[in-house]
């Protein structure tokens, strides 16, 4: 074993033990360790993602003394060390455009609660995305909870109190459904390691003992997220979480953290029970409909919003329905579309809340669209970078967003039947209506006033703002024009996950 | 019918258990009522945890006398599991009570409709 073997476990004790130094540093030194430790698990993992290239199989990382199947473990594989390095990515690239302007939505005392929350939502994703057993993922699910609990609640005006309950109450929902769901397979099985747990469902499936549980079990787990990832129809509390919650924790929220959740759900159905399993419990029609229903419902949503902000929170929730589709289809095609999508959608949705509140902030601090008229000339970067964002939302090609309506389309078409009519439609549809609202807003912010209202002198974008912005861009033009690795990577990893 | 739910009464008192407090987490709209309907189902699924490791005729697994035999215990994971989701859900139910201390001084109620009407009525 290497150093660079290590390098996952580092980043999860790295992200944990900075979360404590900052309760004691001044606000400055606070900021500058989050950057720090942002920047230093993207390297971190970029390495463990060069080093898992070169190995066949993934490998198992024992924490603490006890071997499995006694002990608690991470295993890392090239999809996780992807997922790591993708959301660290957009993580720093969120920082680096975000933090600047947090000051107008956190007090100074709050600051260091602001960037130990943010550390602790790392460590959480980093856990979740390489946690190897069950009852670790309770565990870390609740973490992140508390951690985008405080992250929305850092901001102190009602709207984020009654939002925050709400998110809070919602997210207890499904926590409460996924640990009895755990503590039944635990009942079933005996085993909290994902391995010998699949070992187990193996073992039941083939004898056929405890099949009522096992599918009770599959439903409870997969509600459980489902809620906690804001999929349709469980969406109420995403919309004003994410339109009131300060632009950075929207970023986010929106972008790494509920899709961290779908990716605990991925690692349930293809480690923890099979997806072979899974397909034949009729668990991916549910949530093939759910996703379906989300990417028209949620884009209908988002037409109807007068609030640019809650514009795009609505337009999250057709993103996630997106991921859902992928899910549904049941394939491993469809799996590898969800998981690109999830990529993209980091990269997308946290520059859009970024770029968004750029274009508000020279608009006077007014959300509502008649209020951005020519919001596009007063921010010219902000306006370039939310209008390629608003491109790869649509679908247009060279965009990522593009590429994963292809991989959607192309594992649609290759099951056929109704399957195959329906996921061409619902993608059409949504397309035609994702291109009605960004293209709205698009042109509202390049549109010339009606009248020259008397927009407050904004303060001036900083260039690193301006440098993050465009380097997100540049993600989300690459995940267009060279998705060919990322796609193989997903592939292969997907293959040495289960 | 019956016989199984009586062989099983800690699991099925549990499953009802979850239920009461998942009707009252949803239903009540007074904040305080939805804390203790979130405090009785996790504390339903302790409850179905720790009778799962519980083996009657068996003791807690703390060698005292020498006897090492693992047939001697009862299976200590489950209460481990269950003394962490405590500390989980106490941490939680402590975020949800400081929240309501906040709403509450906010909006002097404690019925959630309401308080989400005056919010809306508030500027973004």
């Amino acid at each position: 074993m290497t150093l660079v073997h290590n390098f996952p476990f580092f980043c999860i004790l790295l992200c944990m033990a900075a979360g404590i130094f900052t309760s004691v540093l001044k606000p400055k030194a606070a900021k500058a360790l989050t950057f720090v430790v942002a920047g230093t698990v993207l390297v971190l993992s970029a390495l463990t993602l060069r080093l898992t290239l070169q190995l066949e199989e993934a490998y198992p990382f024992i924490m603490g003394h006890f071997p499995a199947p006694w002990g608690n473990e991470i295993r890392i594989g090239r999809l996780e060390a992807l997922m790591a390095t993708g959301f660290s990515a957009v993580l720093l690239i969120s920082l680096l455009a975000g933090m600047w302007h947090t000051s107008n939505f956190v007090s100074e005392q709050k600051t260091n609660l602001y960037c130990i929350m943010i550390d602790l939502a790392l460590a959480a994703v980093l856990v979740l995305i390489y946690t190897n057993d069950l009852f670790t993922v309770y565990v870390f699910i609740e973490i992140m909870t508390i951690a985008s609990c405080a992250l929305v609640v850092v901001r102190q005006n009602g709207h984020t109190l009654v939002a925050t309950t709400r998110y809070m109450i919602m997210h207890l929902f499904g926590s409460g459904l996924l640990l009895l769901g755990i503590a039944m397979l635990y009942g079933i099985t005996g085993h909290l390691l994902m391995v010998p747990l699949h070992e187990a469902v193996v073992n039941i499936v083939q004898t056929g003992e405890h099949m009522g549980p096992l599918t009770v079990v599959i439903a409870l787990i997969t509600a459980g997220l489902a809620i906690k990832s804001a999929m349709f129809p469980f969406h109420g509390w995403a919309p004003d979480t994410y339109a009131f919650a300060p632009p950075l924790s929207s970023a986010i929220l929106s972008g790494i953290i509920s899709t961290a959740y779908i990716f605990v759900l991925i690692k349930f159905f293809c480690r923890v029970i099979g997806l072979d399993v899974i397909i034949s419990q009729q668990i991916t029609p549910f949530l093939f409909v759910c996703g379906v229903s989300g990417m028209i419902i949620g884009s209908i949503m988002a037409i109807s919003q007068r609030d640019i902000r809650r514009m795009i929170a609505y337009s999250s929730v057709a993103q996630i329905g997106y991921i859902y589709l992928g899910l549904g289809i049941g394939t491993k095609a469809g799996v590898e579309a969800a998981l690109f999508q999830m990529l993209v959608h980091a990269a997308v949705k946290s520059v859009l809340f970024l770029s968004t509140y750029e274009l508000v902030n020279v608009s006077g601090d007014h959300k509502h669209f008649r209020y951005l008229h020519g919001a596009g000339y007063r921010n010219v970067p902000a306006g370039i970078v939310f209008t390629i964002a608003a491109m790869s939302m649509v679908g247009i090609p060279f965009t990522g967003g593009f590429i994963v309506k292809l991989n959607l389309a192309i594992s649609g078409i290759a099951i056929g039947g109704w399957v195959r009519a329906l996921v061409l439609i619902a993608l059409a549809l949504s397309t035609l209506l994702n291109s009605v609202y960004f293209l709205h807003t698009v042109v509202s912010i390049y549109r010339r006033p009606a009248q020259e209202l008397d927009y407050p002198k904004p303060e001036k974008t900083l260039p690193v703002v301006a440098v993050a912005l465009f380097t997100s861009v540049l993600l989300i033009i690459y995940l267009g024009i060279g998705s060919e690795p990322i796609l193989r990577v997903i592939e292969t990893g997907l293959k040495t996950f289960s | 019918m019956w016989q199984l739910l009586y062989e099983n009464l800690e699991q099925t008192v549990a499953v009802i258990l979850f239920g009461i407090g998942f009707s009252i987490l949803l239903l009540q709209r007074n904040l305080i009522r939805k804390i203790i309907g979130l405090n009785i189902m996790d504390t339903a699924v302790y409850l179905f945890l720790a009778s799962m490791g519980y083996i009657s005729g068996r003791k807690a697994p703390i060698v005292v006398d020498g006897v090492t035999q693992t047939t001697a215990y009862i299976n200590p994971i489950p209460a481990g599991l269950v003394l962490t989701g405590i500390v989980v859900s106490v941490s939680f139910t402590g975020i949800m009570l400081a929240l309501t201390i906040r709403l509450y001084r906010r909006y002097h109620t404690l019925d959630i409709d309401e308080i989400a009407m005056l919010a809306r009525g508030e500027d973004a």
